[in-house]
């Protein structure tokens, strides 16, 4: 097993998926945990199928995929921050324009003569086939990304665990609010690079949402995330590699028993202490 | 001497309806005034305006001599309800720490200064000994402690706390208002306090100021809280019962109002 590891590291596919893995899931790791303390899970899951509408507009116009995406996600994400919480907590107004978005993914790759395997890759994910060109690109959005939080981050939590007296200081929750989904938007772009579009959850909000159920403070939640996401992408790459089943599949499941484990710690384990 | 809070003719209109008009307080440093009044008074609505996220329609406010707003640092607030932070484990500690220093850009580094402020305002409050614990498994009065100590972050020089005894019962009414007290007694801080039921606060107010029928009433609970004066304020008649240092707001008919009736508490 060892032997067919070090084999599959020499390839190059598999060392751009591991590169392109871990950007993703550090920088989900970090804007999900923000996505939790605001509760706006559900409007980062919107953001990726809003997302799934502009991949395949590229796709039809034979630009990249990330690109179309990005241009619809940061739009989307912009006019959500601000709109404000009103439209960011509402969930039939989110569910009607994430499945209108599906929708019109599926008429413009049925203009396009690649539909079948297109579509696959946008909303499964084909972190195998990432180029080392893709892997710059996400590592520049990547550190644009965290220079931005690294700027704001003090006054975005504050604003997310607080926001009335945040306002009441004199922050401006709606400038903080845009600020962030943007983050958010390419956030949920390059983690859809990885597992596809349909399960940016797993890489957005799972790792965040399973480090805040065990974590009490502040940078061990954060800390945590971060290597939740890293270790179960890593393990889903290789179990891929070993396997022949797509790493979607392994992310998803690793984070599921993940999951399933912390649940159930808590609750049994951690009642007396509470 | 700045009044802490000077109000003039202030008028705030809502969708078209005025909520308050003609509204003039004065309110000078150090004072702990209760505000009441019934249901839909305006009591939140002039809560806003004094932290500055609600413009009013017409006539002015003035918190410490300047305009709300441009005195944000200055100002202490207690929001009517909160998040639970349900499905996580973060401490109260942790939740007063992401607030202090709130207003700062960079990275939310815990520095020592920071941490011994936030140190204070939890012994302040009376909150150390649960402060580990995780917000969403505390009680309702423990959590509005917690909710206390971040408004008290940085020393304001005014405290604006919206009915902070909502759904408490009254112990921990008497708890959350004697830390507001001692709050009050150590820095000389100016309180608004808006609640329900004033008869937990008659020990601890300087001044009320009442609302109802979109005016206001601010002076000594003996002179405002009269059959009279509320009689002029409401726009109908209402009676004043007291009874062993309490009191009771009856309108004429016998319906006891709902600001002042004392098994109201609860709801």
């Amino acid at each position: 097993m060892i032997d067919t590891l070090s084999t599959y590291l020499g390839y190059d596919f598999v060392r751009n998926a591991l590169m392109a893995g871990s950007l993703a899931a550090l920088l989900g790791a970090v804007v999900g945990y923000f996505v939790i303390i605001r509760n706006v899970a559900f409007a980062a899951h919107a953001l990726s199928h809003i997302g799934f509408a502009g991949a395949a507009a590229a796709a039809l116009l034979g630009l990249y995929p990330l690109q179309g995406m990005l241009l619809f996600t940061i739009g989307a994400g912009a006019f959500m921050g601000i709109s404000g919480d009103k439209l960011n907590r509402s969930d039939m107004a989110i569910g009607m324009v994430l499945s209108l978005s599906l929708g019109l993914g599926a008429l413009f790759l049925s203009f396009y003569r690649g539909y079948a395997g297109e579509a696959q890759a946008i909303l499964f994910g084909d972190i195998l086939g990432v180029s080392f060109g893709q892997v710059v690109e996400m590592a520049v959005l990547s550190v644009l990304c965290f220079a931005g939080l690294a700027f704001f981050a003090r006054r975005l939590l504050f604003a997310s665990v607080q926001p009335d007296l945040a306002e009441a200081r004199g922050l401006s929750l709606a400038g903080l609010a845009v600020a962030f989904m943007v983050i958010l938007a390419i956030a949920v772009s390059l983690a859809s690079q990885v597992v596809g579009v349909l399960l940016t959850f797993a890489l957005v909000i799972a790792p965040a949402g399973i480090a805040l159920r065990l974590c009490r403070t502040f940078w061990s939640g954060m800390i945590v995330s971060i290597l939740l996401g890293l270790v179960v992408v890593w393990a889903g790459i290789l179990l891929a590699c070993l396997t022949d089943r797509p790493p979607t599949f392994w992310i998803t499941a690793l984070f599921f028993v993940l999951y399933l484990a912390v649940e159930g710690y808590v609750r049994f384990f951690t009642r007396a202490d509470r | 001497m700045t009044a802490a809070l000077q109000i003039s003719d202030l008028t705030i209109s809502l969708g078209g309806n005025a909520i308050l008009s003609g509204v003039n307080a004065t309110i000078d440093e150090g004072e702990f005034i209760g505000v009441f009044g019934p249901n839909g008074a305006g009591k939140t609505t002039l809560v806003r305006c004094i932290i500055g996220t609600l413009p009013p329609t017409r006539g002015s406010i003035e918190v410490l001599g300047l305009p709300p707003g441009k005195s944000a640092r200055q100002i202490g607030y207690m929001p009517q309800g909160h998040a639970g932070f349900d499905s996580t484990a973060l401490s109260a500690r942790a939740l007063v720490e992401a607030a202090c220093y709130g207003d700062q850009w960079g990275i939310p580094w815990t520095s020592k200064k920071s941490k011994q402020e936030v140190d204070r305002v939890l012994e302040v409050t009376d909150a150390s000994h649960y402060a580990e614990r995780p917000f969403s498994v505390l009680s309702g009065g423990e959590r509005q402690r917690v909710i206390l100590a971040q408004a008290l972050l940085g020393d304001p020089r005014i405290l604006v706390l919206d009915e902070p005894l909502a759904s408490l019962d009254p112990k921990n009414q008497a708890l959350l208002i004697e830390c507001v007290a001692r709050v009050k007694r150590l820095t000389q801080t100016t309180v608004l306090f808006v609640a329900h039921d004033m008869n937990p606060l008659m020990h601890v107010m300087d001044r009320v100021l009442y609302l109802a029928g979109g005016h206001g009433a601010l002076g000594k609970v003996d002179d405002v809280v009269t059959s009279a004066s509320l009689s002029k304020l409401y726009g109908f008649e209402i009676e004043v019962v007291r009874l062993e240092n309490r009191v009771f707001v009856v309108s004429a008919e016998g319906n006891v109002t709902e600001s002042e009736c004392f098994h109201h508490d609860h709801d």
